[in-house]
């Protein structure tokens, strides 16, 4: 007997629906008895409005507080953990937003929480990776004890829409911290693809060679559709803003296409694109390791290939 | 002010990690093993903040097997004043591990903890916010710039939409991500002077802290490998390519 509490993810009130819907899913893989999405903001209407309509939930929770405006993991610690009793297993994405949140409330709970889960083999039985992904370990979590955990989105497809939950208003009680003050968020241009859910993705390496050159691979993303990401070299060199870094560090992605344009192929880099469906690497290197796990390759220099590849997608 | 630093050791960053064939474990036997890079970096920041007279005292502690010295060693070759070496000979999950780190919280009285973002053989990600959260004091995760005035810790995080700036009043426990700061190299000469330096060894068993190792490991397995691909030539066969696998 499983009942699941997926805590939902948005900013400013907007669902990350992508993120939410793909925690659902892992959910439903427990065949739980039910699915619960909680959505903690300061109006919360119409991302709890959204999130009903993902197949699998039975209901919504709308905890409406104004000191939820702002996903702080100490304000929305307590607060989840409060509405944690009755639930056998608490989910959140494997974001920044769940990473931040989710090791408080398994503090609070008394456990350790289950990192990146990325199957379902029991009601309390997960496998994860550990070593940047280059070992997969299944964990087994005591009977006793909520399962708190953190889903690793590329891990999973997204649940479903058409469904339609009651949204219901909750009131938790929990002492909220003051210590704690948002002062705000420089956020990246908003007008292209989402790196974390779009199904094409052009990644831009240290071998593009500067914040100027990056506008060729922007151009060729554009070509395609497609969202644009970048190793950390690339962005420690500061030619793309941190949240466009894909990788261990960064964000793990599983595009449909992804296209490495100047990238080696670091280890930590790879682990952020392994469930990628097909992966172009376009390097002048023969030997760089992107190679070894690319489905297509091609050696040449970025600076012809680019041009050239526009020119026959513009035909 | 006084800064403790969780500084854990770990597999380097270099090593490829090899699952036993049994599947018990990742074959550690005669593997080169350094400071987790994300607590060189929190270290690095906590001296940052030494030399600009923020704080006046650096603490490097670890929770580690008998020989992790050596390792604590390297922490007090970087800078820190003192070490603590809290002697635990099996590994722990991040609640042990964050429990332990409150005790030397209680005994030392930091006015800051740095830790990594995660521990890169674990990678965990859990160890600083629930440090917070038993300490019962404000969580900056992720920190690319860390700034100190007036008992307040302004913190930048990089988090999935950008830049957060964060505001959190002292004692708090900040979490570094890679771009905070680079660390330095360790010099000859402070290896020499780091024997100097005071290390204190503590039992695990003597902190009192009551064990949360909740999770268990019952199997290691390598991931699935992606199957060789093909190379084309140039340009139009790539495209083509794409087209057979109705990508475009
Ligand atoms: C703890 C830790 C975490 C990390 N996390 C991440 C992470 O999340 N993401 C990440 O990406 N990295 C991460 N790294 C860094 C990683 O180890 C590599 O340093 C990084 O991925 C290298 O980026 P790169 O491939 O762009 O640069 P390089 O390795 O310098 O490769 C540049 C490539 O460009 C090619 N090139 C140059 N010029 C051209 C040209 N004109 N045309 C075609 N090709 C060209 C070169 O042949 C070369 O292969 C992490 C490292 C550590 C220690
Ligand atoms: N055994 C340990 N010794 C010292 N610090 C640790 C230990 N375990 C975790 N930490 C700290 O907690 C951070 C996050 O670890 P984790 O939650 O395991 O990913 C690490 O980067 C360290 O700063």
């Amino acid at each position: 007997m499983s009942k699941v509490l997926v805590i939902a993810e948005h900013l400013d009130g907007v669902l990350n629906a992508s993120a939410t819907a793909k925690t659902v899913a892992a959910a439903q893989a427990l065949s739980p008895d039910a699915i619960d999405v909680a959505v903690f903001a300061a109006d919360p209407s119409a991302a709890a409005a959204d999130a009903a309509t993902i197949a699998g939930v039975a209901k919504v929770l709308a905890v409406a507080n104004p000191a939820n405006a702002q996903a702080l993991a100490q304000v929305l610690g307590p607060q989840i953990a409060a509405l944690a009793s009755g639930y056998s297993h608490v989910f959140a994405p494997s974001t920044t937003f769940g990473k931040d949140l989710m090791p408080v409330v398994a503090a609070l709970l008394g456990v350790n929480q289950v990192s990146d889960l990325m199957t379902v083999e029991g009601s309390r039985v997960f496998k994860r990776p550990i070593y940047a992904g280059n070992a997969i370990v299944t964990v087994e979590a005591p009977a006793d004890q909520t399962v708190v955990a953190t889903v690793r989105t590329a891990s999973w497809q997204e649940s479903a829409r058409g469904g339609s939950a009651p949204v219901e208003t909750a009131t938790v009680d929990a002492a909220l911290p003051v210590h704690t003050r948002f002062v705000g968020l420089a956020a990246g241009s908003t007008d292209r693809p989402d790196l974390q859910s779009a199904k094409r993705v052009v990644s831009g390496g240290r071998g593009v060679g500067s914040e100027e050159n990056f506008k060729i691979v922007f151009e060729f993303a554009d070509k395609l559709g497609a969202a644009v990401g970048a190793s950390r070299a690339a962005v420690d060199a500061g030619y793309v803003p941190n949240e466009l870094q894909v990788g261990q560090t960064g964000k793990i992605i599983a595009p449909e296409l992804y296209v490495a344009i100047g990238i080696s192929g670091a280890i930590q880099h790879l682990t952020g694109i392994k469930d990628a469906g097909t992966i172009v690497a376009i390097n002048k290197d023969a030997d760089a390791p992107i190679f070894e796990i690319a489905d297509i390759g091609l050696v040449g220099d970025l600076f012809k290939v680019l041009p050239e590849l526009e020119a026959t997608l513009g035909e | 002010m006084k800064i403790l630093v969780a500084y854990k050791r770990v597999v380097d960053y270099n090593v490829r990690i090899q699952v036993k064939p049994d599947g018990s474990g990742v074959v550690t036997d005669g593997v080169k093993l350094s400071a987790n890079p994300f607590d060189e970096i929190a270290l690095e920041e906590a001296l940052r903040l030494r030399d600009k007279g923020v704080a006046a005292e650096v603490v490097v502690a670890t929770i580690a097997p008998g020989d992790a010295q050596a390792h604590l060693r390297n922490g007090l070759a970087m800078g820190a004043n003192r070490a603590i070496h809290v002697v635990c000979d099996a590994a722990i999950q991040p609640l042990t591990a964050a429990r332990t780190l409150l005790k030397l919280v209680e005994k030392e009285q930091p006015d800051l903890v740095i830790l990594g973002k995660q521990a890169i053989d674990d990678d965990a990600n859990q160890t600083g916010q629930m440090l917070a959260t038993l300490w019962g004091r404000p969580q900056a995760t992720f920190a690319s710039k860390v700034e100190i005035a007036d008992g307040k810790a302004t913190v930048t995080r990089e988090v999935d939409a950008g830049l957060e700036t964060l505001e959190v009043d002292l004692p708090a426990v900040v979490t570094t991500d890679l771009r905070l700061n680079e660390p330095r190299f360790i010099k000859l000469p402070d290896i020499m002077k780091a024997k100097s330096k005071p290390m204190e060894s503590i039992p695990f068993a003597d902190l009192g802290v009551e064990s949360a190792d909740t999770l268990r490991t019952t199997h290691f397995e390598a991931p699935t490998k992606r199957g060789k691909g093909v190379m084309v030539k140039d340009a139009a066969e790539l495209v083509a390519a794409l087209k057979a696998k109705g990508l475009l």
